[in-house]
């Protein structure tokens, strides 16, 4: 167990590496526009190109590019991220309490995602070839295929506007139900696929007619003894939803104007604010291969035989 | 799996029909959603095809006078903020549709089999090299790596449609990786290494046609998320700009002007929604056609 531990451990060595990397070519990739923006109209031609110079020298633009690449590093682990080139605060400060937003949005969405996913899943399963499992298959189905920013604003159209039951923009756990809701409703989608997959496969083993035959009542049989067998292939899928729950927030972040990471992220891509930019990619994409750590580590404790498949 | 809205006796086609190329195109034409999914995308090939003499207004016509029109007759899906016809966009919409499902398919296949089929039949170290760097794509929420490039390359249509073909590549090669690595060690192939076929002939003449149909079901289900994200970078104004008539950017306004015109919100909105649900309910057929593991 803990040798497997150790070896996951050092497997996602590499990758943050490559996650470092990937994020130093945001920086590299547009020094000179950058420094346009900051000084747009501002200056004449020749006073900008001294600017750009003495900016490029600034941000150290001007030295080898695996010079550049060891003192981000170096920035990096002492958390030091630069600053934003649009407001000149330092990025750690931009990102920080909006990344509390962010990750209170993906966690409400992973409940209602799981919820909505896993109890309509089994509850289609369970009544297969029914009208009840033709009609949640085809929602879900639908879910797949619908924009997530347009669900959202679909949402607002008919909870704030039509019913009036929620303000279209509120601070606060209020403010949190409408973009939760879009994004888990949205990612239930395919998790309900899954989890009726399995719980199809499940209901259908030898146990489950021992269980019947034994005379269980069914709440048991369903519960007990199909759903912690099914367990797997939803956790699984969970782990990797999380992951695109994440990415998801990003979009709807911007919709309903929840002050997090993304809505960050898609405005330092619009202003060429790469230092901001480049810190939101690099605490995401460092926060997913943590939480797919910790999923991966759970395997272990749902289900022991992974460790002995796997080292 | 095996949702679809076929009759079960025609679901329980015999898997072996994934055998012959008429079989499968038999066991297609049989499959109610098979029809509903390709006829809407037949639908919308027409219209990217004939988009000129379909339309009723130039889509990029400014007229003030007629600015906000909700949907009549003269103009069937309304107008928007600048007086442009709304239906007009939409049918122009489907070439940019096309095209994007078309360039983010071929770069993320192209690029991830490639890598695969070097990954699963090439040396060793060639393997770990190629996994670490799949690993690295792999550690980024989907959306973000899409993110990540658009940063790198700066907002457009064409950075959008590279950034999420780049972002599917893991995807491809892991399956192809995968697919190699269970037939490599296969008798036909190991009697076409006898025979003395060079690496490239067994990796292209008798690895790759093994694993088509996989990669074919997991195409129709990777391309309609492309398409998806592609849409939402316009609609975030970091791909399609501004006046092109693309769908997600047709909703760059949409927060300001559903409350007053929900029908410039409606329209491309279920544009998009359509076009994906078409795609998915063709993958959907494809893969209880082509999958026999899936039923």
């Amino acid at each position: 167990m803990s040798t497997y531990i150790l070896r996951r451990l050092l497997l996602t060595v590499p990758v943050v590496i490559g996650i470092l990397f990937t994020t130093f070519l945001i920086k590299a990739a547009i020094p000179s526009d950058a420094v346009v923006t900051m000084y747009q109209g501002q200056l004449s031609e020749q006073d900008a190109s001294k600017a750009i110079a003495i900016m490029r020298h600034k941000y150290g633009l001007d030295r080898p590019w695996y010079m550049q690449f060891l003192s981000y590093t170096e920035g990096v682990l002492t958390g030091n991220l630069g600053q934003s080139i649009r407001t000149r605060q330092p990025v750690i400060k931009e990102i920080g309490y909006r990344y509390r937003n962010t990750l209170e949005l993906t966690f409400a969405a992973f409940l209602v995602a799981l919820t909505v996913g896993v109890v309509s899943g089994v509850v289609a399963a369970y009544f297969k070839d029914t009208w009840l499992d033709i009609t949640s298959m085809t929602v879900s189905l639908f879910g797949i295929s619908m924009p997530a920013f347009f669900f959202g604003l679909v949402l607002i159209m008919v909870v704030s506007v039509w019913l009036r039951w929620l303000p279209v923009i509120e601070n606060g756990w209020q403010g949190l139900i409408l973009p939760a809701l879009t994004l888990g409703l949205i990612e239930a989608a395919p998790l309900a696929r899954v989890a009726r997959s399995s719980m199809v496969e499940a209901l259908g083993r030898d146990y489950i007619r021992a269980a019947r035959a034994k005379g269980m009542p069914e709440s048991v049989v369903v519960l007990r003894h199909a759903l912690p067998n099914a367990l797997l292939s939803i956790v699984t899928l969970a782990g990797l939803q999380i992951g695109s729950l994440f990415g998801g927030a990003f979009i709807i972040e911007v919709i309903f104007s929840w002050h997090g990471i993304g809505e960050l992220a898609v405005e330092a891509i619009q202003w060429r604010d790469f230092t901001i930019t480049q810190g939101v990619i690099l605490i995401s994409a460092t926060t997913y291969v943590l939480i797919n750590l910790v999923v991966d580590i759970l395997y272990t404790w749902i289900d022991p035989r992974i460790v002995v498949d796997k080292s | 799996m095996s949702f679809t809205t076929a009759e079960p006796s025609l679901l329980a086609l015999p898997a072996a029909a994934a055998g012959s190329r008429r079989a499968t195109l038999h066991a297609l034409l049989h499959n109610r959603t098979a029809w509903i999914g390709g006829g809407v995308l037949l639908l919308i090939i027409f219209a990217a095809a004939f988009a000129p003499w379909i339309v009723p207004y130039d889509p990029y016509r400014v007229d003030p006078i007629v600015r906000l029109q909700p949907p009549s007759l003269a103009h069937l899906f309304g107008t928007d903020a600048l007086g442009r016809d709304i239906f007009s966009r939409i049918v122009y919409g489907t070439r940019l549709f096309l095209l994007i499902c078309a360039i983010a398919a071929s770069i993320a296949a192209s690029i991830g089999v490639t890598l695969g089929l070097l990954a699963g039949s090439g040396p060793a170290w060639l393997d770990m090299l190629i996994m670490r760097l799949i690993d690295v794509l792999l550690a980024f929420p989907y959306i973000l790596l899409v993110l990540a490039v658009i940063a790198i390359l700066g907002p457009s249509l064409w950075t959008a449609m590279v950034a999420v073909g780049i972002a599917g590549i893991p995807g491809y090669a892991r399956l192809v990786r995968a697919e190699v690595l269970s037939v490599r060690s296969l008798e036909y192939v190991e009697a076409m290494r006898a025979a003395g076929a060079g690496v490239w002939r067994i990796r292209l003449g008798t690895i790759l046609p093994n694993v088509v149909s996989p990669l074919i079901v997991y195409g129709t289900f990777a391309t309609p998320l492309a398409v998806l994200a592609a849409a939402a970078l316009s609609f975030l104004g970091l791909g399609a700009q501004p006046p092109a008539a693309e769908w997600g950017a047709m909703l760059v306004n949409a927060r300001t002007l559903m409350f007053t015109a929900w029908w410039t919100v409606a329209a491309p909105g279920m544009a998009i929604f359509v076009a994906i649900l078409s795609l998915n309910l063709l993958g959907n057929a494809l893969r209880d056609v082509l999958d026999p593991r899936s039923r």
